[in-house]
């Protein structure tokens, strides 16, 4: 193994995580918002919210996230959205993840029992009221452990946009195996980077788990 | 510059093509992550400290790192090592073992949740230790995890798309011929998505039967 090499080269690795970071820490942001869009108008009385909601999920859960990356980013221009790399993969990969986001999110909400609406409602709440005081701080109880491994697939899924050239960690590693032929040193410093970032995010979830928990 | 669809229907073979390929590539690697799963599922549990405890490493480390940072690893540390596999092998290969070690971890919960009769039973009947795994254990759990594995297929099916990036010419890399000739990006990563689309449909219909034959079976 060449040390002496991987010792020249880590700083930008260092770097590429940096961006790898940056760019985990957006997506979510946007994947939880289009995630809390789309539980909502999953669960809308509107038929149509209804199916939009529906249909936005299929699509994005039915389809490879580097072909969305790719039609926003190299398709976009043709029907006038000009984005540079970097926003294209926070918009692509932030849509993407909202759609898996979307279906936790739901499955959080529908699984609190039907009793606590109703009884919220005999009680003079409004709809909108039941939801926000009643059954909404219920279920971000049980969101946070799946939606942490929402954010573990999404990091991992950000080393897509290195395919549309994206300096983060991925495409730091790809270049130098290009010009070092040295894949496995590269993997090593890329991967313990990815894994150190993994794990604190990791911790931090079961964190926060613990810290929602009632009993 | 605009949408024009008509230019598709000159390239339609070679996307067709692609499709194969992916269908194909999806396909070998489904069936080597499969028991991929099943062979690192018994590592895990039942090999000597000496073989489990860097196995498990080897899990840890193709859990916490993206699938397109191994595919580089793979491809192009198999150049490095003198072994030159095709593009194609590769990307099974990556594509594979990855999924063989989300399987592994599925079948591993499987295994532990059969109970423990069964081995008892096995035992007591005169099949030995390995025999009672292969021919009692296993099969019970591996039937039990049949739904989320059939999951882990269809990830599998859209993250086929990245061996595009290793030079493999299945649907993704065959849209960027078409685009390379035609410069319409948008057209053809459309039709290559719906063509994802339809084959993701395909497997969650079969996955439904085996599903409910698995429920009539019990």
């Amino acid at each position: 193994m060449d040390t002496d090499l991987m010792l020249r080269v880590y700083p930008f690795f260092l770097q590429a995580a940096g961006t790898t970071i940056l760019l985990s820490v957006l997506t979510a942001l946007l994947g939880l918002a289009c995630g809390t869009l789309g539980a909502a108008a999953r669960l809308s009385r509107f038929a149509l919210a209804r199916f939009l909601g529906a249909a936005y999920v299929s699509f994005f859960r039915g389809t490879p996230a580097l072909i969305q990356l790719f039609i926003l980013y190299f398709g976009g221009p043709q029907i006038g959205i000009q984005l540079d790399a970097f926003e294209a993969g926070v918009i692509g990969l932030g849509i993407n993840a909202g759609a898996y986001m979307t279906e936790t999110i739901r499955g959080a909400i529908i699984s609190i029992d039907k009793g606590q609406r109703e009884a919220a409602r005999t009680l003079g709440l409004s709809r909108w009221q039941a939801m926000y005081k009643i059954i909404l701080p219920q279920a971000a109880r049980l969101m946070v452990r799946p939606l942490g491994v929402n954010l573990n697939m999404l990091i991992k899924a950000t080393a897509l946009v290195a395919a549309i050239s994206v300096v983060e960690l991925t495409y730091t590693a790809q270049r130098y195996i290009g010009s070092t032929y040295k894949p496995f040193e590269m993997f090593l410093l890329a991967g313990i980077l990815y894994m150190i970032i993994i794990y604190a995010t990791g911790r931090a979830v079961a964190w926060l788990d613990r810290k929602v928990q009632i009993v | 510059m605009g949408l024009d669809f008509s230019v598709i229907p000159g390239y339609i073979d070679i996307v067709l093509l692609g499709c194969l390929w992916t269908i194909a590539i999806t396909v070998a690697a489904a069936l080597l992550s499969f028991f991929g799963g099943i062979f690192f599922a018994v590592i895990a549990l039942y090999a000597p400290a000496i073989i489990r405890l860097p196995f498990r490493l080897f899990e840890w480390v193709f859990m916490g790192t993206p699938l397109l940072l191994q595919l580089f690893l793979i491809y192009f540390g198999l150049v490095q090592i003198g072994v030159d596999l095709p593009a194609f092998v590769a990307g099974v290969i990556g594509l594979g073992l990855h999924f063989a070690v989300y399987n592994s971890e599925l079948i591993q919960t499987a295994i532990l949740s059969v109970d423990k009769g069964q081995m008892e039973a096995a035992r007591t009947v005169g099949l030995s230790r390995g025999q009672a795994l292969r021919k009692v254990v296993v099969p019970q759990a591996v039937r039990a995890v049949i739904p989320p594995i059939g999951n882990n297929m269809i990830a599998l099916l859209k993250d086929s798309a990245l061996v595009s990036v290793i030079g493999v010419s299945e649907l993704t890399l065959s849209a960027q011929r078409a685009i390379g000739a035609t410069y319409r990006p948008f057209e053809f990563y459309i039709l290559a998505a719906a063509f994802y689309y339809v084959i993701n449909l395909c497997m969650e219909w079969v996955q439904r039967r085996i599903e409910r034959r698995i429920a009539l079976s019990r």
